[in-house]
C-alpha cells in the first residue's frame, strides 16, 4: 500500500505537474474575484473565507476525473481490480495520494491568498484549518463520482455535476466554521467538529461506493 | 455459483417482465381512473374551502406544492429501493424502475420548485428565497438531473443501471446530511421567517383537501411510473429484436 | 493443482459471446485459446481473471497450495495494454508491481533486475518507460509476470507486437513457468512455439443472449 501511495505521488509530481495545476487554478479563481466584485477591501475581507472555500472546492474537483481514468487507459486498473487488497483499501490509498498531491497544496496556498483578500489573522488561520479538515472529504466523495464516470469518454464535467451537490454540506460547515471563528457570538467548535465528522463519514462512503462502481463498470 | 444463479432465475420468473406487462395492462386503467376521481374531488375541495385570511387565495397553491414536494422525496426513495434491487438481487425490473423514476421525480421536483416560487412572490415579495426547504429541494433537483445525465451518457443499459444504482445510494445516504446542513446554514444566515405549514398550526379545513390531493398525486406517480416502466421494457424488447435482425442478416451474408 | 472451468458463458451488452465452455488444466500445462477475431478469446480470459462476471458456470483453482476464493487472486493477467506508467522508470514500475502484488503462497518471484535480464533488456531499466520502443515496452510488461509469483498466467495476445526472437524468448519464459508447476492460458493468433499444449478453439458469436425482456 505504501508502494501505491509512493507511486501515485511520484506520478503526480512527474506527469507535467498535475499537482501544481490545481493550485494554479485556485489562485486564478481567487485572483479573478476582485475584478468581479470590485477592490473594496472591507467587502473582500467579509467574503474572503467563502471565496477561498469555493475556489478550493472547484480546484479539488478539477483533477478528480483522472483519478481512475488514467489507470484504466493503460490497463493498470485491471490489475488493481484483480488484487484482493481489498479494493476499498486500494481506492482509499489512491484518494489519500490524490489529496496529498492536489488538496494539501491548496491548504498551503490558502494563507497567501487570504492576505490578498484582506482577511485578518484569525480568519486566515480558521480558513486554513477548515480547508485542512474539509478538502479530504471532497476528495473522498469525489472518488465515488470519478469511479462512476470512469468509463465515460468525457467524464470530467459529469464528475463535477454529480459531486458538487454531494459536497454542499462540506462547503456549508467549512464556511460557517470560519465565520463562527471571526464573528463573536457563534461558537467555532460545533461546525468544525461536524466538518471533521463529515470527513470521516465520506472517508467510508466514498471508497466503498467507488470500489463498487469500479467493479460494476469493468468491461 | 450455480445455486444462486438458479435462485435468481426463479426469482426472475416470479416477476418477469412479461408477467409484469400483463399486470400493468390490467392495473393501469383502474389506477388512472382512480387518480382522475381523486383529483376531481381534491381540486373541488381545494377550490371550495375558504381562503386563509392572511394569505388569501394564494394558499391554494399549497394543494399542489406540498404533494409535489412530498413526491419529490418519495420518488427518490423508490429509486433507492430499486437501486438496492439492482445491486443486491440483480433484478432487471429494478433497473427499469430506477431508470423510469428519475425523469418523473425530476418533473415533480420542478413542479414543487415552480409552485414554491409562485407562492413565494406574494408571500415574500420575491420569486426566490434561499429558504432551507426550497434550497434542499433545489439540490435534490440538481441530483435528479445529474442522474438523468449519467444515464444518458452510457450506452450499455445494464452497466448504466448498475453504476447509477451506486450513485443513487450514495445520494440517498447524503440527502439527510444535505438537508441538515442546509437547515444549519439557513438558521445561521436568516432567522426563520417562513410561515410554518406543518405541525399543529394547520387547521382541519386545509388538511382534508391536502390529504386528498396528496393521495391523488401519489397515485398519479404510480400510474406514470408503471407506464414509464412499460415503455422502457418495450424499448428494450425492440432493441433486442433489432439486434436479432442485425445478427440474422450478418449470418445470411456469411452463408452467401 | 488444477484449474477447472465448467459451463462458462458470458455476455457483452446483449450479445452472448460464448457459452458452455469447459476445460481442465493441471499444473505444468498450458492452454492455447484459438479462434478468429471477435470470437470471444479476450472475453473468456477476462472472465477467468474475474474482470467480467460470468453469465453462468464457474472457474476454480483446485488443490492449490493456498485456497483462493476468487480465481483472479492466483492469476497474472497480461492484457493488450501494458499497465505500466510512461512517466516512471522501468525500475520504479516493476518495483511497484512487485510490492503491490506480493507473492502467492507456494513460490516466490525474482527481483526486478533479474526479471529485466530474463526478458533480455538488462541495462535500460533506469529509463522512463515512455522512452522505450513498443517491442521493448511489451517485453518489460512481460517482466512484470516474473517479479511476483502467481501460479496462473492469463495472456491475451502476448506476442502481438514482437519479432521472432522475442517470441522465442517469451516461449522460454512460459516453459520455465510451466516447469515450476504453473499454468498458462494464452489467447493468440500466432503459434507460440510451445510444445505439448492443449488447445481450445472458439467459434465466435454464440447468438443473442436470451434476455428476460
Amino acid at each position: 500500500m505504501i508502494a501505491l501511495l509512493a507511486r501515485d505521488l511520484k506520478l503526480s509530481v512527474r506527469a507535467g505537474g498535475g499537482a501544481l495545476i490545481g493550485v494554479l487554478f485556485f489562485m486564478t479563481v481567487v485572483a479573478v474575484i476582485p475584478f468581479g466584485v470590485g477592490p473594496d477591501l472591507n467587502l473582500l475581507a467579509r467574503i474572503g473565507p467563502a471565496i477561498l472555500w469555493i475556489g478550493a472546492l472547484l480546484a479539488s474537483l478539477l483533477g478528480l476525473d483522472r483519478l481512475f481514468q488514467a489507470e484504466r487507459e493503460d490497463g493498470s486498473l485491471d490489475l488493481l481490480l484483480m488484487q484482493e487488497t481489498p479494493l476499498v483499501l486500494t481506492v482509499f490509498v489512491k484518494c489519500i495520494a490524490h489529496w496529498l498531491a492536489t488538496g494539501l497544496p491548496l491548504v498551503i496556498a490558502a494563507p497567501l491568498l487570504g492576505l490578498f483578500m484582506n482577511m485578518d489573522e484569525t480568519a486566515i488561520a480558521a480558513t486554513t484549518l477548515t480547508l485542512l479538515a474539509g478538502t479530504p472529504a471532497i476528495t473522498f466523495i469525489g472518488a465515488a463520482g470519478a469511479a462512476i464516470a470512469v468509463a465515460l469518454p468525457r467524464g470530467g464535467l459529469l464528475v463535477s455535476i454529480l459531486v458538487l451537490p454531494l459536497a454542499i454540506p462540506v462547503l456549508i460547515f467549512g464556511v460557517s466554521a470560519v465565520y463562527a471563528a471571526i464573528q463573536e457570538p457563534a461558537p467555532f467548535l460545533p461546525p468544525f467538529l461536524i466538518l471533521v465528522a463529515l470527513n470521516l463519514l465520506f472517508a467510508v462512503i466514498g471508497p466503498v461506493a467507488a470500489a463498487a462502481a469500479l467493479r460494476l463498470s469493468s468491461d | 455459483m450455480s445455486e444462486p444463479s438458479l435462485a435468481i432465475r426463479k426469482f426472475s420468473d416470479l416477476a418477469n417482465p412479461t408477467r409484469f406487462l400483463a399486470l400493468v395492462a390490467i392495473v393501469w386503467p383502474w389506477l388512472a381512473g382512480l387518480t382522475l376521481c381523486l383529483f376531481a374531488v381534491g381540486l373541488y375541495l381545494a377550490f371550495t374551502t375558504v381562503g386563509d385570511y392572511q394569505q388569501g387565495e394564494t394558499v391554494r397553491i399549497m394543494y399542489v406544492h406540498v404533494p409535489a414536494a412530498w413526491l419529490a422525496m418519495m420518488c427518490y426513495t423508490v429509486m433507492a429501493l430499486s437501486a438496492l434491487g439492482t445491486l443486491v438481487w440483480r433484478h432487471p425490473l429494478a433497473d427499469v424502475s430506477a431508470k423510469a423514476a428519475a425523469p418523473i421525480g425530476a418533473c415533480f421536483t420542478l413542479v414543487a420548485l415552480i409552485t414554491g416560487s409562485l407562492w413565494g412572490k406574494p408571500m415574500w415579495g420575491t420569486w426566490w428565497v434561499w429558504d432551507a426547504r426550497l434550497t434542499s429541494v433545489f439540490v435534490l433537483f440538481l441530483m435528479y438531473l445529474g442522474m438523468i445525465a449519467l444515464n444518458r451518457a452510457m450506452d450499455d443499459p445494464t452497466r448504466a443501471a448498475k453504476v447509477s444504482a451506486v450513485l443513487i445510494l450514495v445520494g440517498f445516504v447524503n440527502i439527510p446530511i444535505i438537508k441538515f446542513s442546509v437547515e444549519w446554514w439557513n438558521t445561521l444566515h436568516q432567522p426563520a421567517s417562513v410561515i410554518r405549514l406543518d405541525g399543529p398550526t394547520i387547521s382541519a379545513e386545509f388538511l382534508r383537501p391536502l390529504l386528498v390531493m396528496a393521495i391523488a398525486f401519489t397515485l398519479l406517480f404510480f400510474t406514470l411510473h408503471i407506464l414509464a416502466m412499460r415503455n422502457e421494457i418495450l424499448r428494450r424488447r425492440i432493441a433486442v429484436l433489432r439486434r436479432h435482425a442485425a445478427r440474422a442478416a450478418g449470418r445470411e451474408g456469411d452463408a452467401a | 493443482m488444477r484449474l477447472v472451468a465448467e459451463g462458462l458463458s458470458a455476455t457483452r451488452g446483449e450479445d452472448l459471446i460464448f457459452q458452455d465452455i469447459s476445460f481442465e488444466i493441471a499444473g505444468g500445462e498450458a492452454l492455447v485459446v484459438k479462434g478468429p477475431n471477435g470470437s470471444g478469446k479476450s472475453t473468456l480470459l477476462r472472465v477467468l481473471a474475474g474482470l467480467l462476471p460470468a453469465e453462468s458456470g464457474t472457474a476454480k483453482l483446485l488443490a492449490a497450495p493456498h485456497p483462493v476464493e476468487r480465481l483472479g487472486e492466483a492469476c497474472h493477467y497480461l492484457g493488450h495494454r501494458n499497465a505500466m506508467k510512461r512517466e516512471l522508470t522501468v525500475d520504479e514500475n516493476l518495483a511497484f508491481w512487485k510490492d503491490f502484488f506480493g507473492d502467492f503462497p507456494g513460490d516466490a518471484g525474482v527481483d526486478v533486475d533479474e526479471a529485466v535480464e530474463s526478458v533480455g533488456l538488462g541495462g535500460i531499466a533506469h529509463l522512463p518507460f515512455g522512452y522505450l520502443s513498443a517491442g521493448q515496452q511489451r517485453r518489460m510488461a512481460m517482466a512484470k509476470l516474473l517479479v511476483a509469483w502467481r501460479p496462473v498466467w492469463i495472456l491475451d495476445e502476448p506476442t502481438a507486437a514482437l519479432d521472432v526472437a522475442a517470441e522465442t524468448m517469451f516461449a522460454g519464459l512460459v516453459m520455465a513457468h510451466l516447469g515450476r508447476g504453473g499454468i498458462a492460458i494464452a489467447a493468440t493468433h500466432q503459434p507460440l512455439g510451445l510444445d505439448g499444449v492443449k488447445e481450445l478453439r472458439m467459434t465466435g458469436f454464440a447468438g443473442v443472449a436470451e434476455t428476460v425482456w
